[in-house]
């Protein structure tokens, strides 16, 4: 199997056209063989957290409500231990522009481009954040290019990307639907090559930063209607930027002390750039197929730093299955009043566990919604699944295999959390890290200090890891 | 012989970007075996038929050739069938409730 010469071409060009279409020059931020200055790439996009919140408010991006799911946490407490059940709270991030909180994230980007007088933006998502630049581009007079990875060989459509696909023609944008491949990627750099457009890369910079706010609202809001932060928040973590982002802007708010907790659907089995596996994933996005991989190396992402670094800000790291994903979004529904998700709901059904473990005063906040509709919807998955030949029954979760059968729980007690070994996936990073040292070379002080940084341990424990590495 | 397609019309081309055989070297080898293929919408320059090479203008001003494949091209996604194991679940839940006091 070769690759086309062609495709090595465009390849061996990344480098020069990432730099040139993100107006960031990510060599001058090299500190050491391994480190870099993370906090000095943030804070030279000129973008601190008072100028974000002013361009956001300025295409009704954010300040979006808290609300208490006061029957969700009665649920919870009608199946936990005596005295436990936190208040659960949920951001309602569905009332942004485009549905999502990724407005937080392109609006940003979008701004940048701007700023930098480029004509256009260019995103490769198949997610929320297609809808987002679209919207934000459409807002600031920008073409918009969004490249999806949208069917598999047989023709059939992801449905939610579908939605996705005529979300972001409905903003005017350019739609390149891809079959089922990493390759994405080589389309990607001829369009950003060909266009001259600026890269909306979900992890820039900017990205980040524009997520920042939803933290800090967070913190206000839910200091002013429940007198205190959070003991604990919940987000859906993929790619890295969710977790990153609102533990930032808590941080920034004050609520330091709180417990930043992410939470991925297990889509263990399945292999991510399998065509055969394509649609059989019933999730496209928050899943542990994107949560895995870029925890335990951010720099795989299509920018060469990451700004979306995970494993710096999380505390604890959790799955929960497809079918208690499915079941929560149904009680949300019926109990809340509120349709939403299905993908953001995955930190919402940890929740529910995770409130049990907690005492009834103490406070929960679940950080994002998205909206629903047309194949954005667990009916849409639930049937392209059983199309799929994929078993679908109410049972114990614990006989969840994805791919395979959907197990929705037929109690909410049999809602929980499966740990994901921070030591494990912290390991895993080093080994990536240490990769990129070049043979023969040894690691400077600050390369120690920074790997401590990049896994929230110490420099003693970075040492007897990496002395244990084949 | 289908009526051409006239020119201006909103369609969709399709491309092989990538054949089976010169896929990226990482990717597995059920993707191997079959083509990385591109879908995109735009207007048509020429009136043409399906299946012919065609040239559209894609709302960045893009000018793309691929295979005619569809005009207007329907968004077929919706919700499908009620779900049975999902049906059930309000009430479910609301009955737990309703013992607690919280909902009629």
């Amino acid at each position: 199997m070769t690759d086309s010469p062609g495709y090595q071409e465009i390849m061996a060009q990344r480098a020069d056209i990432m730099k040139g279409s993100a107006r960031i020059d990510y060599a001058q931020y090299a500190t050491g063989k391994l480190a870099f200055d993370y906090e000095r790439l943030l804070a030279d996009t000129g973008y601190d957290l008072t100028t974000t919140r002013e361009i956001q408010s300025r295409t009704a991006v954010g300040n979006t409500p808290l609300v208490e799911l006061e029957n969700i946490t009665e649920l919870a407490r009608a199946v936990a231990k005596p005295g436990r059940g936190a208040r659960i709270f949920v951001k309602d991030e569905a009332a942004n522009p485009s549905g999502s909180f990724k407005d937080r994230r392109a609006s940003l980007s979008v701004h940048a481009a701007a700023r930098h007088g480029f004509t256009g933006v260019v995103a490769a998502t198949s997610g929320n954040y297609g809808a987002a630049v679209a919207s934000q581009a459409a807002k600031a007079g920008l073409r918009c290019i969004v490249v999806q990875e949208a069917f598999d060989s047989q023709g059939i459509a992801q449905p939610e990307i579908a939605e996705k696909t005529r979300a972001c023609e409905g903003y005017g944008a350019e739609v390149i639907r891809l079959s089922v491949g990493p390759e994405l990627f080589y389309v990607f750099l001829q369009v950003l090559k060909e266009t001259g457009y600026f890269n909306a890369s979900l992890y820039t910079p900017y990205s980040i930063l524009g997520i920042e706010t939803l933290g800090y609202e967070l913190a206000l809001q839910i200091q002013e209607q429940a007198g205190a932060f959070p003991d604990v928040v919940i987000a859906t973590h993929a790619g890295g930027g969710n977790v990153t982002g609102t533990a930032r802007g808590l941080h920034k708010a004050g609520a330091t002390e709180s417990t930043m907790i992410a939470a991925s659907v297990d889509l263990s089995g399945l292999h991510m750039a399998s065509d055969q596996d394509f649609n059989r994933k019933s999730f496209t996005t928050g899943h542990t197929g994107f949560s895995m991989p870029f925890t335990s190396w951010p720099d795989r992402a299509d920018v060469p730093r990451n700004a979306a670094r995970a494993l710096r800000y999380m505390d604890r790291f959790v799955s929960v299955s497809q079918g208690e994903v499915f079941y929560i979004t149904q009680v949300l529904a019926e109990l809340e009043g509120l349709q939403r998700g299905p993908a953001g709901n995955t930190s919402l059904a940890a929740a529910f566990a995770i409130a049990q473990e907690l005492d009834r005063e103490q406070i929960v906040v679940v950080q994002e919604t998205e909206y629903t509709g047309a194949g954005k919807h667990p009916i849409a998955q639930l049937n392209l699944a059983k199309n799929m030949g994929i078993e679908i029954l109410r049972g114990d979760p614990e006989d969840n295999i994805p791919g395979r059968r959907i197990v929705i729980p037929e109690h909410p007690s049999q809602i929980t959390v499966r740990e994901v070994e921070l030591d494990h996936v912290r390991r895993s990073y080093l080994r990536h890290a240490m990769e990129l040292l070049p043979a023969g070379e040894g690691l400077d002080q600050i390369d120690l200090e920074f790997l401590a940084t990049e896994t929230r341990t110490s420099q003693t424990w970075v040492q007897e890891v990496i002395d244990e590495l084949p | 012989m289908t009526e051409p397609v006239a020119k201006g019309s909103w369609v969709e081309i399709h491309r092989i970007v990538l054949p089976a055989g010169e896929r990226a070297s990482q990717v597995p080898e059920d993707t191997q075996q079959v083509p990385l293929e591109m879908r995109v919408k735009g207007f048509l320059v020429e009136p043409a038929s399906l299946g012919e090479d065609v040239e559209i203008i894609t709302t960045t001003g893009r000018r793309l050739h691929g295979t005619l494949t569809d005009f207007n091209p329907a968004y077929g996604h919706g919700f499908g069938a009620p779900i049975a194991e999902l049906s059930t679940i309000g009430g479910e839940v609301r009955a737990m409730l309703r013992d607690r006091g919280r909902v009629k």
